[in-house]
């Protein structure tokens, strides 16, 4: 499914988050949504609201779901790399995977079964090849803490890191089509030298 | 559990009654002259769109909130339910009905035989979650109500939401199974067993012909202290009582020594005040004959839902565990109900869908709140 590209006005965009306001513009109005990872589900709300999309939330977090349902986002208690069992094939016309596949045990895994259950997933993370953190690696020797990547090694959550060639290759090996691809550096949209000088990859992807 | 509200604050409630001529039973049997007692709290708006039905669990009635007169104890869920409260009476309109079978005013073993004139006892049918179920839905339409907002209960109350759920799927906006299973596991149906093997053993039980004599206290008794033990955690125990002793010792042997003892003693001679040891037979079958989906997958039942479900289950509770409200949560994915779950870090056990009233409180508000929100 092509994005949509503004087809819904907008009319609530009260976020300041690029990779949000990046995942509005992939998704068609009225379909079928699944957050894993969906936090205090303000980027479902804000799909909710602007593109009247119908979704589920999966989310580990107790007080992040209690904020879920005060916004009204239907949200599983549920770790990511088991919370798509039960779901039937294309139950939704898309998966997000924002800032989660890093934190994945079985990520492989996960986006097979996040493309059996979605027709289409948005996978969004932070670049390891970005110039800062290859700079940090080869001139101290240590382990890169930037931005998108802001922990050190002992309290990280993630457990692959990867480059936006890595997901590139991938996705290719994989045979899974690469429908859009968006970077971000510092808040902001680039297109050049993405590998190298993007922070964030968004990626629209499909079987 | 809840906090007692001082005299000036309290609002009052009364039971009130419904009578009909007939329920056709799910076994195929007719009970005649049929009686719900019910409670009501808040208002009934002009589009009668705003009714929440409250089901009670197994030992529960239909005084749910508010205060009868010259009672200090509020009803069983007065945290839950009340003006501002999670089921806030300023906004809906709240229903809570006395199950069938039971003996808290609706028509049960201890009520008077039509046929004989004399109370059923034995004679009475078995009933089921589904009978239960049936007679509220004559109630909510004796009440003008075509379209239930929301309907929740905790244990055997939800029990009675899933029934809802499967028996009028087209008359339910939303629910809420707190605690609950689609069916009993055996070791839910081998506990249910003890209480009634306690409660038969019992020479006073008489076959069940007790009423006007000498009722099967001592039984009764026992099958609540079993059943308190299964509503408890290892922790809460600990916490409740320790191993502290209690200061009262009467000079016999086998007297309670701890204090878990006398507190155990205390809830049997209160239940067997108010509970009818036939109906503690009849309900506690109703519940272990209970299931939803019938043999079938639980998602079958699921597909013709409008309903969005709010889940949710306690971590300490390991009489109705997580995997049990869980697999509600399956069938919901399969069949693309929206639904929002949470296993709710509370240690009181399975009580806790009584006593744990913080997470629950803003979750259920909150969910209210959102029922006619875009998905």
């Amino acid at each position: 499914m092509p994005p949509n590209n503004m087809e819904l006005p907008i009319v609530e965009l009260q976020t300041e988050r690029i990779d949000y306001r990046i995942i509005l513009t992939l998704v068609a109005p009225k379909s079928r949504v699944l957050d894993m990872g969906c936090g205090d589900g303000e980027l479902l709300y804000l799909l909710n609201k602007n593109l009247e999309t119908r979704s589920q939330g999966i989310e580990i977090d107790h007080e992040q779901i209690m904020q879920c349902v005060e916004r009204g986002i239907n949200v599983l208690l549920g770790d990511l790399d088991s919370g798509l069992t039960d779901f039937k094939d294309n139950s939704f016309d898309y998966v997000i995977l924002n800032n989660a596949l890093q934190e994945l045990r079985y990520p492989d895994d996960v986006i097979k079964d996040a493309l059996r259950v979605g027709k289409n997933l948005i996978v969004g993370f932070p670049n390891f090849a970005y110039y800062k953190a290859r700079l940090q690696f080869f001139l101290s020797g240590r382990t890169p803490v930037t931005p998108s990547l802001p922990f050190a090694w002992y309290e990280s959550p993630n457990l692959h890191l990867l480059t936006i060639e890595d997901f590139k290759a991938y996705c290719a090996e994989r045979g899974f089509r690469i429908l859009s691809e968006r970077y971000v550096r510092n808040q902001k949209e680039i297109r050049f030298r993405p590998n190298l000088l993007a922070q964030w990859g968004i990626f629209l992807i499909t079987r | 559990m809840s906090n007692a509200a001082s005299p000036e604050q309290r609002i009052y409630t009364s039971l009130r009654t419904f009578d009909f001529p007939e329920l056709k039973l799910e076994n195929g049997e007719v009970l005649n002259e049929v009686r719900i007692a019910y409670e009501t709290y808040g208002e009934l708006n002009s589009a009668r769109s705003n009714a929440i039905l409250i089901a009670h669990a197994f030992s529960g009635d239909a005084h749910a909130a508010f205060y009868h007169d010259g009672e200090s104890r509020p009803g069983w869920w007065d945290s839950m339910i009340g003006p501002g409260k999670a089921f806030d009476t300023n906004r809906y309109f709240v229903i809570c009905s006395n199950v069938i079978g039971g003996c808290a005013g609706s028509t049960g073993p201890s009520s008077i035989n039509p046929a004989t004139g004399a109370p059923y006892a034995l004679d009475f049918p078995q009933i089921t979650i589904k009978d239960m179920v049936n007679a509220q839905k004559l109630l909510v339409e004796h009440l003008g109500i075509e379209k239930l907002y929301s309907i929740a209960g905790g244990s055997m109350g939800g029990m009675q939401v899933l029934q809802w759920l499967v028996s009028y799927p087209y008359t339910v906006k939303s629910a809420i199974p707190i605690a609950t299973t689609a069916r009993h596991s055996p070791q839910q149906i081998a506990f249910n067993e003890v209480g009634r093997q306690a409660i038969m053993a019992d020479p006073n039980w008489n076959g069940g012909n007790y009423y006007g004599r000498e009722i099967p206290r001592a039984g009764l008794s026992v099958a609540r202290m079993i059943g308190h033990i299964t509503y408890m955690s290892d922790k809460s125990m600990a916490e409740k009582f320790g191993r502290r002793t209690k200061p009262d010792q009467e000079p016999t042997k086998f007297h309670a020594d701890f204090e878990v003892e006398g507190y155990l003693r205390n809830r049997g001679d209160f239940f067997v005040r108010r509970f009818d040891a036939n109906s503690y037979l009849y309900i506690s079958k109703a519940m272990d004959l209970f299931d939803v989906s019938e043999g079938r997958p639980l998602s079958e039942k699921f597909y013709e839902l409008e309903a969005k479900l709010l889940v949710l289950a306690f971590k300490s509770d390991w009489l109705y565990p997580a995997y049990q409200s869980l697999e509600i949560v399956s069938a919901c994915k399969i069949a693309g109900v929206p639904v929002t779950y949470l296993e709710i870090e509370a240690h009181y056990g399975h009580d806790s869908f009584l006593v744990e009233t913080e997470t629950q409180s803003r979750l259920v508000k909150n969910f209210l709140a959102r029922v006619d929100a875009a998905e």
